[in-house]
């Protein structure tokens, strides 16, 4: 399973899906994208339990510590920040006229 | 280090939950679950680490993933909309930054063992980016949020200094790749803080959209190749998946703007901004009463509202749509023309007016309303000057040139809303203010047009 070539494949593979999904989204939601992208980067935050987990002295303890803290900022801000967004997308349009004192 | 079947099955699954939240973003009514897809796929992703791997110290751990969760969730139900390229910028460098501390551990882990020199060059790699993404979205966020100038930061001999810590980051990678050791490692990561910084420095204030689109890329990247090192497949994908797309954005944006990226990141190097004077002129213009402007709204057939950054601040979104509710009542056409960055990010402005509950059918692109400006009454341009700012096409050496803007110029009147004289946030004056046909009515965007709205209404 680790062999280069195979993970070589995946990241070629990756990238086509990468670029084809996003070529469809409109620019209307490109703030959202942005953010929702930014959001899947945070699972970074997987990377540094596992080191943390493995950490032998304080030190590396420590500096595994910070690096969860900021992934999970990062991870779990950009989801909450993304959905707050495309509630306003999807919000059901009020009725026209209502409330807007004519 | 490999994870059992049942936990690559699992990651596979994640995988495909972040592939199904991107795309759930190509209709703006799925683009919700989508995102929550995604959301439980990380969830799911994150728990099942603590069924599989040893994982010592589990307390600390356990609290510091709650200390950042809570972070993160405040600051993203705290944030006004007109903050979000702030935020988006802070969470992309945090992430970033975690990313170069992981694989800084993961080193000093893999000790002096044999390790493939491809493994090494991939953790030399992921410090370096992670490092450079870090203290770029730092230098973006203080330049967003105004804590430093928005105008590009030149000094003497920059180029210079730019081209030799280019040169020892590079040296300090491949002697980490050689020597692997964590001294040399730290040394990289210093090296891509401080060429993280000198290379969002030079970028001025209206190019700040595209470096976070491209850092958001260079995490992508960083996250991907952290996987390798630690052999992980699920980080492998979903930073690619970010990485591909990030890159593939800030081609399309630059694209938008007519520039390349390069001449966006290193346009400021030959010195051409010369029109940066950022002072408020004090050359004559035509202003008018709010009655005015309501007269030339009110009769007219046809209007083009150009909303900017301004109307952001001024939080006047929702009066805005109050008065074209108005206008359409009154048998004016009103559509919203909508650069492509408008406000500070891609897509920003879209996000600001949906926030007002404007249907986002009303928003026309760029592309799209060019032509019709000819046709139109009168250009209403709420906040927004530099998208609108001819220069851009008349002025060779303007730091904006080459930008494609909204042909607002071409209508028969032009109206601004505007505070004061003061530039744009590219820092340059914009001669449209000063034509005949341009009437301005200053003031807080809000104010005027609650002022503008009830003289419409009285007509």
């Amino acid at each position: 399973m680790s062999e280069p070539v195979v993970w070589l494949t995946i990241f070629i593979l990756s990238i086509f899906v990468g670029v084809e999904v996003i070529s469809k989204v409109s620019s209307t939601l490109h703030t959202p994208l942005m953010s929702g992208a930014n959001a899947i980067h945070g699972i970074i935050l997987l990377g540094a339990i596992l080191v943390a987990g493995e950490a032998t002295n304080t030190v590396e303890l420590v500096v595994a510590l910070i690096a969860v803290v900021l992934a999970a900022v990062n991870m779990v801000g950009g989801f909450v920040v993304t959905d707050r967004m495309l509630q306003m997308f999807t919000r059901k349009r009020r009725p026209t006229g209502e409330g807007s004192g004519r | 280090m490999n994870a059992p079947v049942w936990v690559q099955l699992v990651y596979l699954a994640a995988a495909v939950c972040f592939i199904l939240a991107l795309k759930g973003l190509s209709s703006p009514r799925h683009a919700r679950t989508g995102n929550l897809v995604g959301a439980v796929g990380a969830v799911i992703a994150i728990v099942v680490v603590f069924f599989y791997a040893p994982i010592d110290h589990l307390v600390p751990i356990l609290v510091a993933i709650v200390i950042g969760a809570l972070g993160g969730l405040v600051g993203a139900r705290r944030v006004q909309m007109t903050q979000m390229p702030q935020l988006v910028a802070l969470f992309n460098g945090v992430g970033g930054g975690a990313a170069a501390l992981v694989a800084l551990l993961e080193l000093s882990s893999l000790g002096d063992a044999s390790e493939p020199a491809f493994t090494l060059a991939a953790t030399a790699f992921t410090i370096l980016v992670g490092a450079v993404s870090f203290a770029g979205s730092m230098v973006t966020f203080a330049k967003l949020q105004e804590l430093m100038t928005t105008r590009p930061v030149l000094f003497p001999g920059l180029p210079v200094v730019f081209g030799l810590v280019l040169a020892a980051a590079l040296a300090a990678a491949v002697l980490t790749v050689t020597s692997s050791a964590i001294s040399v490692a730290v040394v990289l990561a210093v090296l891509g803080l401080l060429f993280g910084i000198l290379l969002v420095l030079p970028v001025g204030g209206a190019d700040v959209p595209i470096v976070i689109s491209l850092l958001n890329a260079f995490t992508g990247l960083t996250v991907a190749a952290g996987g390798y090192v630690l052999g992980n497949t699920l980080l492998l994908v979903a930073g690619t998946l970010v990485g591909a797309s990030g890159t593939f954005l800030t081609k399309l944006m630059a694209a938008a703007m007519g520039r390349s990226v390069l001449n966006i990141l290193f346009g400021a190097f030959k010195g051409g901004s010369t029109l940066g004077g950022g002072t408020a002129s004090d050359r004559p213009v035509r202003s008018g009463s709010p009655e005015d402007v309501a007269i030339l709204l009110g009769y007219a057939q046809k209007v083009i509202v150009v909303p900017g950054y301004g109307l952001a601040v001024a939080q006047a979104q929702h009066t805005l749509r109050e008065l074209v509710d108005v206008l359409g009542a009154r048998g004016v056409q009103v559509d919203y023309a909508i650069h492509p960055v408008a406000g500070r990010m891609p897509g920003h402005m879209n996000v600001l007016l949906a926030e007002a509950q404007v249907p986002y059918e009303q928003l026309r692109e760029m592309d799209d309303i060019n032509g019709e400006f000819k046709q139109t009454d009168v250009a209403l341009v709420v906040g927004a000057n530099d998208v609108v700012n001819p220069a851009a096409q008349t002025t060779p050496g303007a730091p904006i040139y080459g930008m494609p803007i909204l042909h607002a110029d071409e209508a028969q009147q032009v109206v601004f809303l505007k505070r004061s004289m003061r530039p744009g946030f590219a820092g340059i004056d914009n001669e449209l203010l000063f034509d005949p046909k341009t009437t301005l009515l200053f003031g807080d965007a809000k104010e005027s047009l609650g002022k503008v709205l009830n003289a419409v209404k009285s007509l």
